[in-house]
């Protein structure tokens, strides 16, 4: 729990679609939506997450690692062998694209926890667990590798580069998935690194983030107290783990957690009718240190739904709208228009107020 | 008898030609340093404290009190103060005695420390525009909640919530006692802490009848003299302190002095009329953190686990480990008391040179309970030096819940941290119990003040988050990332878990 860190900061541009009824749309589109807000980023980091890629491997987990250089591989396989079953093992499937001169390498690994090693025993961890474990070990542990995708037929794909570079580097286009999210970065401080770009993953969780959580401080020690480590130093990370610990871990529904996550103003819960009121008190004081305060707009896509909100009092930009089974959010409406010029309904969500779309049926 | 040869710190003056001879300044000195020669004041300056109380009532503005400079032969090893230690004990051969916190020039961590604040990337907050929030709940809280569906498919809260204590702002009033302070003093503070929507302490001199209409925003104290405790006193208030130490008197007990046990802080304290108020060292049942669980417990049973009980004690070397004990014990809340807190009465040798700062202590005992995994198990409340909002804020970012404050509060009603509360002659009507010199002390119009000053504070407090860009003061709340050290050495830094300025 070092207190010694620097912390990343950037702005951003995001935007996400999900078809409710599962039909899986083409990576084509959110590259669009994405390419129209090129100026909401500087070309030091892009990414992608979609959701029902991977049919054929669905119990799986899809592990997608970079490496600085082939030791870190080395280390990580010996892990990963001793741990998992590893089902199919394969260098990300990329195109070379004229903008992008370096990149880490990259691949990908459909896998399984052995169900009988010692260190699982220990900890009776359940898979999940076991999996979150060791992507917080290989990550912290394991100098040059980092695991940025961990969930089940989904996967997060990014990079340093513009959204048009990035989606054409991993050939989005070719990928097909019922939720899709995308971000383009305007990072102030950091030098570009693939592993910084979004979507941040966890599991099935992925977040596309754009603000900065001035709460990032006790936002990491609450989450450190939890066995969180947070090796990224990105607000995105702290976000990540946060709806990790109060959805997955504690099993609060979506809207209690994002609740919890941009709580409502006290002025507003003392006027609350009783029940409600003693509710939102408990929440606010319970996770007072998971507040997340500071201006932010996020996306984060899960294997059943996509959820958009904001900070409490909206100091980043969110627009949501909805066209038949499909529901886009993004940060500017523009870059929903792009993809679906005329849409149902177009609104501006409230401070706080999450936009929840989950799949039907 | 010889005349002391310890000398005075004080030159009181009255300037002969302004000077009315209206003999104000004999009504008002608490110490008699005034006294009528028949045709002008006479001064006996060795009893001067420069409480400055004639200063101010002099209505010629005639009257000055300045330092003594007449001063022992200088000397960078043998200062004036350890010469005149040792002649006022050679003549009395006793412990010299004093108030208020240390004034010793240790560093004040404080001073080191400098708040964030946001530009560009992340946007300030207008607290003139928009909503501040300072709302502050002290007590145990829950890992987490758990929720269940009702019949008609609302989700309703199963997680019984242990009791808190609500404050407005995270600022409380420190524990101070009826025997310490004069009633009026309490009351003040009573009166501000209703307005405020916050707490004071009663200290442990029981609970006076005038102070329970204001019931609901006390915290009565158990310390080892057990003065005025029952079951009926435990009910009381809004929380159950147990004191175990105090800043500026980490380890000793107290002794207030019969002559000073009138019949009201007698009943109050439930002893007989002039004998002496004796608190012990250690309180008797309390030998072992196991006792003190025993305490915890019989207190939370004493009152239908309806109040948090919070244990205060002084900051020592190993506060963290004690910390930890403590609230492993049951406590809800920890109350740490750093070596500057004030006292009516200490040993200057005590006061002095035993404990350690707030701040060291704060955070450690914030993180070791962190890395313990049970933060969330208590609130802690920090005190011992708080001077100012700047102080709160950085005590706040360290990791405490709500700050305690004494010596502030005493300054709003007159108090100019003479450091001479031990003598009972407080010509401010604060730490007396003489009726000529607490009727001075009116709680209504003093009360007016110390509001002003927790509002002052708060507004200020609000800036501050507003430029942090945060608008609760949770997200400030243990957040070291918002703190840079100036001049502090790595060692230190790694303590307080803070970077260094430029980082």
């Amino acid at each position: 729990m070092s207190h010694n860190f620097q912390k990343d900061m950037s702005g951003c541009g995001l935007a996400g679609i999900i078809n409710k009824n599962g039909k899986r749309i083409s990576g084509s589109s959110i590259t669009k939506s994405m390419c129209l807000m090129n100026d909401r980023g500087n070309g030091l980091g892009a990414g992608y997450a979609a959701y029902g890629i991977y049919p054929e491997y669905k119990d799986l987990y899809a592990f997608h690692i970079m490496y600085d250089e082939s030791a870190s591989q080395r280390d990580t396989e010996e892990y990963l062998k001793k741990n998992y079953h590893i089902e199919k093992k394969e260098p990300m499937p990329t195109t070379p694209v004229e903008g992008i001169t370096i990149s880490p390498m990259i691949w990908r690994y459909f896998v399984k926890p052995l169900p009988e090693k010692t260190e699982r025993e220990i900890a009776d961890l359940q898979d999940d667990d076991f999996v979150v474990r060791t992507v917080m070990k290989i990550n912290s542990e394991i100098g040059g590798a980092y695991i940025f995708s961990s969930g089940k037929n989904m996967g997060a794909f990014k990079g340093v580069g513009m959204p048009g570079e990035i989606a054409k580097f991993f050939k989005i286009d070719e990928y097909e998935g019922y939720i899709w999210t995308g971000h383009t970065r305007f990072p102030t401080n950091t030098p570009g690194w693939w592993g910084g770009a979004h979507p941040f993953t966890l599991l099935d969780w992925s977040i596309v983030h754009n603000g900065e959580i001035s709460s990032y401080g006790i936002n990491k020690r609450y989450l450190e107290m939890y066995g969180y480590k947070l090796t990224l130093l990105t607000d995105t990370e702290v976000v990540t783990y946060l709806l990790d610990l109060l959805v997955r871990k504690h099993g609060l529904d979506v809207l209690t957690a994002c609740t919890a996550l941009a709580s409502p103003f006290w002025k507003n819960i003392d006027d609350m009718p009783e029940d409600e009121k003693n509710v939102m008190t408990a929440l606010r004081i319970v996770y007072a240190s998971a507040l997340m305060n500071g201006p932010f707009s996020i996306l984060f896509g899960h294997s059943k739904g996509l959820v958009g909100f904001n900070d409490r009092i909206k100091l980043r930009p969110l627009v949501a709208a909805t066209k038949d089974k499909t529901v886009y959010m993004a940060s500017e409406e523009s870059a929903i228009r792009e993809i679906c010029p005329n849409p149902d309904k177009v609104w501006a969500p409230r401070a706080g107020e999450p936009v929840i779309a989950e799949l039907e049926g | 008898m010889f005349k002391s040869l310890a000398v005075p710190e004080f030159l009181a003056n009255i300037d002969q030609v302004k000077c009315i001879r209206c003999k104000r300044c004999i009504q008002n000195c608490g110490w008699d340093v005034y006294s009528w020669g028949g045709d002008k004041v006479l001064i006996d300056t060795f009893k001067c404290v420069k409480c400055l109380r004639c200063y101010h009532y002099c209505p010629t503005e005639a009257i000055t009190i300045e330092d003594n400079l007449v001063r022992y032969r200088n000397n960078a090893n043998w200062g004036f103060f350890q010469i005149r230690n040792i002649k006022k004990q050679a003549e009395t051969g006793g412990i010299p005695l004093t108030g208020m916190g240390s004034d010793m020039p240790y560093p004040v961590l404080f001073d080191n420390l400098l708040i964030d604040a946001c530009q560009v990337t992340n946007p300030s907050i207008d607290p003139l525009r928009e909503p501040m929030e300072l709302r502050t709940y002290l007590g145990k809280k829950p890992a987490k909640l758990e929720f269940e569906k009702t019949t008609d498919g609302k989700s309703k809260l199963k997680t019984k919530m242990p009791p808190q204590i609500k404050l407005e702002v995270p600022f409380i009033f420190a524990p101070m006692s009826y025997g310490s302070i004069s009633l009026n003093a309490q009351k003040t503070l009573a009166i501000a802490a209703k307005e405020l929507g916050i707490v004071m302490n009663t200290g442990e001199g029981g609970l006076h009848e005038d102070i329970y209409p204001y019931r609901s925003n006390v915290i009565v104290q158990v310390a080892s003299g057990r003065f005025g405790v029952n079951p009926d006193y435990l009910n009381a208030g809004v929380a159950v302190e147990i004191k175990i130490g105090q800043g500026a008197k980490p380890g000793i007990g107290g002794h207030l002095p019969g002559e000073k046990i009138p019949l009201d802080i007698a009943k109050t304290r439930m002893i007989p009329v002039g004998t002496d108020a004796l608190s012990p060292a250690p309180q008797h049942d309390i030998y072992s953190i196991e006792d003190l669980r025993q305490l915890i417990y019989a207190i939370k049973e004493a009152t239908n686990y309806t109040k948090p009980v919070s244990v205060k004690i002084a900051a020592v070397h190993n506060v963290a480990a004690i910390a930890s004990g403590i609230v492993r014990a049951g406590a809800d809340i920890v109350y740490i008391d750093g070596f500057r807190g004030g006292t009516g009465a200490a040993p200057v040798i005590i006061r002095d040179h035993l404990g350690i700062p707030i701040e060291y202590a704060l955070a450690a005992v914030d993180e070791r309970l962190r890395q313990e995994g049970i933060r969330n198990e208590a609130s802690i409340i920090a005190a011992g030096g708080i001077r100012s909002s700047a102080d709160a804020a950085k005590a706040i970012a360290l990791g405490a819940d709500a700050v305690a404050i004494g010596t502030a509060a005493l300054i709003t009603m007159g108090c100019t941290v003479c450091g001479k509360c031990y003598t009972g002659n407080c010509s401010w009507g604060i730490t007396t119990q003489r009726p000529e010199l607490t009727v001075r002390l009116d709680p209504e119009v003093y009360a007016e003040r110390l509001i002003n000053l927790i509002h002052a504070w708060s507004h200020e407090l609000r800036e501050i988050l507003g430029a942090l860009g945060v608008n609760a003061i949770e997200s400030l709340r243990g957040s070291r990332e918002r703190l840079r050290g100036v001049g502090l050495d790595s060692q230190t830094l790694d303590i307080l878990g803070v970077k260094p300025a430029g980082r």
